[in-house]
């Protein structure tokens, strides 16, 4: 009878950190995002929040199940999708219309690809590309910031029946600074109020300031490669800047291109999301510049206001093929020997 | 950190800083280690061909005699490392695990232990080849863990000119400070044994690289060499993996030795400074190899040191020695926590190439030796961040996950991969991607075989 031998492998000591951690340290970056966005909108923005995560959480259960894995919940990272798709949706958007949208982000966008790390696009801006699909108007029908009456009462839409198109109530909708700009063609917010962030928009999109707070401190955590947002807003700025120079009547500034619309939300908590972004060092490069590129000419040229979404879905996208050209340098490669 | 790093040493791209947990040892003076009553001794404990025993059962022999000889150039010679009597050959279990042939012998209780076989020679008189061949028969292999026999290392194949000799005084493996000891009680030994490399490979110059946390082994080593003298100290970044060859190359001259080639295509060979110290003690005396200095640590040693070890003292005598109770062996690693590998029984032998014993804490204390279950990788990254190689270790875990083991090999450079092991060590799904790794290796090898 031979003794059980037990051989462990090298090395023998690891870093502490662990997947959860990393989770939670995004979730933790954006609480205060989250805070702000309830002081701005109130009640609406709190109940949409919770209906976004609360239906990643059980969706994300329900795959657990029925594909016979172990829950996964624990890792925190369907709480992040689910908080990412309530900030990125107008705060009064109906919460049926929120749960649907939940549903689709964690379903199509990650279950199917067989879960965290497997997901080829931001399971949070699946579930918003399906919002705008959708329900256009809901999706695209913005609310005033701090409403006097926003801590008392629901905005009337967010309550909305099932299956029933909100009633429009122009009282408080409103365009946002990149509508006003897109639609009305003039630029009536000025500058240090989109970085601050009291300004209309979607839920977690207004405060530059505390979106750059927020990411400063996930970079200084290890919990997010500082080069994304670098290069997303590195390329915007420089491509904003660019037909700023050509045309300064008729462009914004790179600016108000940073600061406006969702740029910086996607930009340190969209492209970011490390499953869906490349791996290498020159890939984030150029993943997060064609971002940053794509968003810029989205907003100056297509027919939307805002294109950071498809913008980061396309770089999702483009990310197997940017990593076939995009590998380290080997140590050591013979030249005109490289695989 | 980055921006500090900048006013201290040189260093390659990438790489790790784990804790380097030195202390309990690094200031520790060398002790000798008692003699055990009964030594084991494989007859491989290098890498090339085993050798030949020489010594029947029940032969005496004396500290120092050879006990086996070398079966041609690809091997080394085996000598009696106390004074005693041959208990036996017999087949006896290794680190590993697998049974090889042994010498077993039995010390003599009431002997000195002085060595008793020794003959020096006129060195500066010698040929290369005949220095090659005087470094084989003092049974010198590589200290600094691989085993290579040193006379192999040194020779050069013909037309290849070596202008540096490279000395690997980084010790930059978490605990071990057996090297830095060295370099501090034997400056002397260190430096001799530098000269007869540069003689044995015709290298006009020498550069020793030792990492910057080791200040006091730089000023003895720069202390000692004379003026004028082609051998400069080159002062390295604490980071691991500092002392691989590649990355010692890299870092001390700017050269990249070749993909799957040898730093002598670059003109450099590397050596361990405790493999120079064993050269520039034991040539001019005309002694062989028959002890070492080992860094015994870790959490669970009592008497945690740096000890002068007999080839051949069994690990649990060993163990016993610096106040270690116990009988997991799943818990004591021979060599470093990066790249050292945890034995299969207490009974088998520290051998030429051991650098480091170390007991780990138990599996339960989670904070070091973290026991976990693979996590789906997330993608994060850090893997390549830190891989000194420049692979995408992601990619080749994905891969290895899905067995495309060539694929791995053709378009992932597999088999630039040295396991390091800072790959695993940063991973935070706890991924062991360096055992993928050697694992698709070795069935890469055996599908080409």
């Amino acid at each position: 009878m031979a003794p059980r031998i037990e051989l462990k492998t090298s090395p023998h000591i690891k870093q502490a950190d662990s997947v959860e951690r990393i989770m939670r340290t995004v979730v933790l970056a954006l609480l205060p995002v989250c805070a702000f966005s309830v002081y701005q909108f109130g009640l609406s923005a709190l109940a949409l929040m919770a209906t976004t995560t609360l239906t990643c959480v059980l969706t994300e259960q329900l795959f657990n199940r029925l594909s016979g894995r172990p829950s996964t919940i624990g890792d925190f990272s369907a709480v992040i999708t689910g908080l990412l798709l309530a900030l990125t949706l107008p705060p009064a958007f109906p919460l049926w219309m929120a749960a649907v949208s939940a549903f689709v982000a964690i379903a199509l966008g990650k279950a199917l690809f067989g879960g965290l790390g497997y997901n080829p696009f931001n399971p949070a801006l699946l579930g918003r590309a399906f919002a705008a699909a959708a329900f256009p108007e809901a999706a695209s029908t913005w609310t005033q910031a701090g409403l006097p009456e926003r801590f008392s009462e629901l905005l009337p839409s967010t309550l909305a029946m099932p299956f029933m198109r909100p009633e429009s109530v122009d009282a408080y909708t409103t365009a946002t600074p990149l509508a006003e700009w897109k639609f009305e063609g003039g630029i009536a917010t000025d500058t240090w109020a989109l970085f601050t962030g009291m300004t209309p928009g979607s839920a977690g999109e207004t405060s530059a300031l505390l979106i750059l707070v927020c990411g400063l401190f996930l970079i200084a955590r290890n919990a997010m490669n500082w080069r994304v947002p670098v290069a997303v807003l590195g390329s915007a700025a420089l491509t904003a800047g660019g037909f700023y120079l050509l045309d300064p009547g008729h462009f914004p500034s790179p600016l108000f291109v940073l600061f406006s619309g969702g740029l910086m939300l996607g930009a340190f908590f969209m492209a970011s999301d490390m499953s869906s972004s490349p791996v290498t060092p020159a890939g984030i490069w150029i993943y997060g510049a064609l971002i940053g590129f794509l968003a810029v000419i989205i907003r100056f040229f297509g027919g939307l206001p805002e294109g950071i979404m498809y913008a980061i879905l396309l770089g999702n996208a483009a990310v197997p093929l940017i990593e076939r050209i995009a590998q380290p340098r080997l140590y050591g490669l013979r030249r005109g020997r490289s695989g | 950190m980055g921006m500090l790093s900048f006013l201290s040493g040189r260093s390659f791209p990438r790489g790790i800083t784990p804790p380097g947990r030195k202390a309990q040892t690094r200031t520790e003076p060398i002790r000798r280690l008692s003699f055990a009553p009964r030594m084991v001794l494989p007859l491989t404990q290098h890498f090339g061909k085993p050798a030949r025993p020489l010594v029947q059962r029940g032969q005496e022999v004396v500290r120092g005699e050879p006990i086996a000889e070398a079966d041609g150039w690809h091997s080394v010679p085996l000598h009696a490392p106390v004074t005693g009597s041959v208990e036996g050959i017999e087949l006896m279990p290794t680190a590993r695990g697998p049974k090889t042939e042994a010498i077993l012998l039995r010390t003599h209780p009431g002997d000195s232990q002085t060595v008793r076989w020794a003959q020096p020679q006129d060195l500066g008189a010698l040929s290369r080849r005949q220095l090659l061949e005087t470094i084989q028969a003092a049974g010198i292999v590589g200290q600094g863990g691989a085993s290579f026999p040193s006379h192999l290392k040194f020779d050069v194949p013909e037309g290849r000119a070596v202008d540096t000799l490279v000395v690997n005084g980084c010790e930059c493996e978490p605990y071990l400070s057996a090297d830095h000891r060295t370099m501090i009680e034997r400056t002397e030994d260190v430096l001799a044994g530098v000269r007869l490399g540069m003689q044995a490979l015709g290298a006009p110059q020498a550069v020793i690289g030792v990492e910057d946390d080791k200040p006091d082994a730089i000023a003895a080593l720069e202390g000692a060499i004379e003026p004028g003298e082609p051998i400069r100290v080159g002062i390295l970044r604490a980071k691991y993996p500092q002392g691989s060859e590649k990355m010692l190359v890299r870092s001390l001259l700017g050269r990249e030795v070749p993909s799957g080639g040898l730093p002598y295509e670059v003109g450099v060979v590397v050596n361990n400074v405790g493999t120079m110290a064993q050269l520039g003690y034991l040539l001019p005396r005309g002694e062989a190899l028959i002890e070492r200095i080992i860094t015994v640590a870790g959490p669970g040693v009592e008497r945690p040191g740096n000890y002068r070890v007999p080839v051949g003292t069994p690990l649990r005598y060993l163990l016993e020695e610096v106040g270690f109770e116990g009988d997991d062996p799943s818990r004591i690693i021979l060599g470093g926590p990066m790249m050292g590998n945890t034995v299969a029984f207490l009974d088998v032998p520290v051998t030429k190439g051991v650098s480091g014993v170390l007991v780990m804490p138990e599996a339960a204390q989670a904070g070091e030796g973290r026991e976990a279950q693979p996590k789906p990788c997330i993608r994060c990254g850090r893997c390549v961040e830190v891989c000194p190689v420049g692979l995408n270790p992601a990619e080749l875990g994905r891969l290895a996950a899905k067995r495309q083991y060539e694929v791995m090999e053709e378009r992932f450079h597999l088999n630039d991969c040295f396991e390091c092991g800072c790959c695993s060590y940063v991973c935070p799904s706890d991924i062991p991607l360096v055992q993928y790794f050697r694992i698709a290796k070795a069935l890469n090898r055996e599908r080409a075989s």
